[in-house]
């Protein structure tokens, strides 16, 4: 599925990321811990990178458009796969086929009121839950999300993950919450200075072995 | 190091700039030959309290007719301008756009009159075409600067129109939008002046209201366009925009028709520098060029520079004098009213209008341009700089009056204050180069000459070497913004306001 051979990676010039070899399989829920400026966001970008296609993308910075609702930012995953003109009607009158899918979608994450809310009126947690609904409504083989629950509570992010996980069959996922990661990866990679210096099955693990990375 | 007070570079770059201007002043012929100035002065005035709307169809037919060009020339500039921002990394874009630009959008009607004669297509084109220029490269910084985060996230497998349309457009529209509705105004003062070369816009009405001293009609006419531009953001909507669009072509239709052979002429012989359609020698070429150069163009540049150099640093003082007028840290809401309303009246005046009515008053000379640039410009610097210091918050112990303004106030705007006077620079040497189709000898004189004399190769390399002078100017500006770090960046055209310094 996803297989890195001594890649080595920049970020702003600088290099982050060294001699990296990854191997992970189809079905597999990976989650990469570590300090900030470890290096897991780099890695996420190295994976895109190597396999662009269908794979979903939740960045850190969310990348949606502030103007656009909610529903509109969400469609934007399925850009793609439909004409030109279809996405252009769409966008001035949402489709109702569209509007239905997004909605279920919005509900799992409990954001079915601000369907069309522009997403520049939203909190920071619902923004990062628009940035996961789009990768859902998206779809495909692969989900890499760099920090998805960062900003929401506890209980939501239970929900988001869970979300997540069964959305895909392969998961990537930046996470610096170390109980979150045992809780719901089957696999831990742990990054120190743009190294991988642990690869190890999540139940092998405990919250205690990983502090050491912090 | 620091034991020796030393003065900043801004501070040395201003006195470079004043003394340049002062050595111009040798240079400039400044007097007032009229006999009766302020008699003239005087009469022009009392027209204001008369104003006369009796021959209201004349009026509204002009009107409508500068309604109309302006907004179908930046209609049809925004939606070219918009297609090139598309393109603008190529290289010879930029390179046509910034030559484009440099022609005012008199010289083009002067051009295209030639080509087309009073078919609407000139004024069309005459406004139409340096605004795609400028739109092309506004627009194209705008998608530069935007943020590209949300782009980013889009698969790349998205058609290249679907994901400008999600992930670019909706956030960027306020930007597209302020921008262009700014440029509307700018195209009213275009599509008026337009006039004074004959096209039938406001200019039209008003030249000849002027030269038959009904200053009342002048009036008249004034106040209505200032009506129509303080009122732009009420009947500007969008939902009625098509439908102005649709309207004007029928307005500006008018009986002319293109004549091919006169279009065939103008590109084949009219333009075609007289040595070479005559098949002279070298020599006798070399003598027309250099004749045209030494006479022409030669004095031209030197007055169009002698002028820009002086009414830029004109415009700066006016400037400074001008910003505490509006800035609530200097006057009540009242008076700042007084100067809100000074301010308005100055700036929307096309300095072309200025220019002409002064020059009528006080003859010709270059003090009439001078003051009507420094007017035109120190009032928009000074609208800009006034809206600026109103976000300074000063300390509740801070100095007041003459103190508090070169203390507190100008030091903290003296930076933003250059930058937009540099910007302002090429649109002044612009607006220099074209009064002299009022009769002032800088490079629009020979131009305007030129082509009185159906000289059209001589009128086409003068208007070359202006856009030359402006290019080089604009460059010149760029490097001392960079050199002096001015701020120059997106926000200068996130509101309406700070557009205007922008162009």
């Amino acid at each position: 599925m996803i297989l890195l051979q001594s890649e080595t990676a920049s970020y702003q010039g600088v290099k982050t990321l060294h001699d990296i070899d990854l191997q992970v399989s189809e079905g597999e829920k990976l989650a990469l811990v570590g300090q900030s400026g470890s290096g897991k966001s780099t890695l996420i970008k190295l994976i895109y990178e190597h396999y662009p296609v269908n794979t979903a993308l939740v960045p850190q910075d969310y990348g949606l458009v502030n103007n656009l609702s909610v529903y509109h930012n969400v469609y934007i995953g399925c850009l793609e796969k439909h004409s030109t003109f279809y996405n252009l009607v769409n966008l001035v009158r949402p489709r109702p086929e569209q509007v239905e899918i997004v909605r279920t979608i919005l509900t799992g994450l409990q954001l079915e009121e601000y369907l069309f809310r522009p997403v520049g009126r939203l909190s920071g947690g619902q923004k990062q839950r628009v940035a996961v609904a789009r990768s859902l409504f998206q779809k495909g083989h692969l989900l890499l999300a760099d920090e998805p629950v960062s900003s929401v509570d506890e209980q939501q992010s239970r929900v988001v993950l869970k979300q997540m996980l069964n959305g895909f069959s392969t998961v990537v996922l930046a996470l610096h919450d170390i109980q979150l990661a045992l809780a719901f990866c089957d696999r831990i990679i742990g990054l120190e200075k743009g190294r991988i210096v642990l690869d190890s099955p999540a139940e092998a693990l405990t919250a205690k072995d990983l502090l050491s990375l912090y | 190091m620091d034991s020796v007070y030393k003065h900043s570079p801004a501070w040395n770059v201003s006195w470079l700039f004043i003394f340049l201007a002062g050595f111009s002043l040798f240079f400039s012929d400044i007097e007032i030959i009229s006999l009766e100035p302020w008699q003239e002065l005087k009469r022009l005035f009392m027209g204001l309290l008369t104003p006369d709307w009796s021959n209201l169809s004349e009026i509204g037919e002009a009107f409508l007719q500068t309604l109309a060009f302006a907004i179908l020339g930046v209609a049809g500039g925004s939606f070219i301008g918009f297609l090139l921002a598309q393109i603008f990394h190529w290289r010879w874009i930029q390179i046509s756009c910034a030559f484009i630009r440099a022609i005012h959008e008199l010289f083009w009607a002067l051009i295209f009159l030639q080509i087309f004669g009073l078919h609407p297509l000139t004024g069309l084109l005459a406004i139409g075409l340096p605004y795609a220029a400028t739109f092309a490269k506004v627009y194209a910084e705008i998608l530069e600067e935007g943020d590209k985060s949300a782009l980013q996230a889009v698969s790349r497998d998205a058609s290249r129109i679907s994901t400008f349309f999600y992930a670019r457009l909706p956030d960027l529209w306020e930007h597209f939008k302020s921008y262009t509705s700014y440029r509307l105004e700018c195209g009213l003062r275009s599509s008026a002046i337009l006039g004074f070369v004959g096209l039938p816009t406001l200019g039209y009405t008003l030249s000849s209201a002027f030269m038959e001293g009904h200053y009342s009609v002048v009036w008249a006419l004034l106040l209505l366009f200032y009506l129509l531009i303080a009122t732009i953001r009420y009947w500007v909507r969008p939902a009625l925009l098509p439908l102005y669009i649709i309207a004007a072509p029928f307005i500006i239709a008018n009986d002319s028709t293109i004549s091919f052979d006169n279009v065939q002429r103008f590109f084949t012989e009219d333009i075609i520098p007289t040595p070479i359609m005559r098949g002279e020698s070298l020599s006798e070429s070399w003598h027309w060029l250099s004749d045209l150069l030494i006479n022409q163009a030669l004095p031209g540049i030197a007055n169009t520079v002698v002028l820009t150099q002086v009414a830029l640093v004109a415009s700066g003082i006016l400037t400074l004098l001008f910003f505490p007028l509006i800035s609530t840290h200097f006057f009540k809401p009242a008076g700042r009213t007084l100067g809100h309303v000074l301010l308005v009246i100055l700036r929307t005046t096309p300095e072309y209008i200025l220019a002409y009515i002064l020059l009528q008053l006080w003859g010709p000379s270059m003090l009439p341009a001078i003051v009507a640039l420094a007017l035109h410009n120190g009032a928009i610097i000074g609208h800009l700089i006034g809206r600026y210091s109103t976000e300074i918050q000063l300390r509740v112990d801070a100095s007041r009056g003459l103190n508090r303004y070169l203390y507190e106030l100008l030091p903290r705007l003296y930076g933003q204050f250059l930058a937009f006077l540099f910007y302002r620079w090429e649109i002044i040497m612009r607006e220099s180069a074209i009064l002299g189709i009022l009769g002032i000898a800088t490079l629009g004189f020979y131009i305007d000459s030129s082509i009185q004399e159906l000289h059209f190769d001589k009128a086409m390399i003068l208007i070359f070497i202006t856009a030359l002078l402006n290019v080089l100017v604009d460059t010149l500006s760029r490097y001392l913004r960079a050199k002096l770090r001015l701020r120059t960046n997106v926000d200068c055209r996130a509101s309406n306001d700070y557009c205007t310094a922008k162009e």
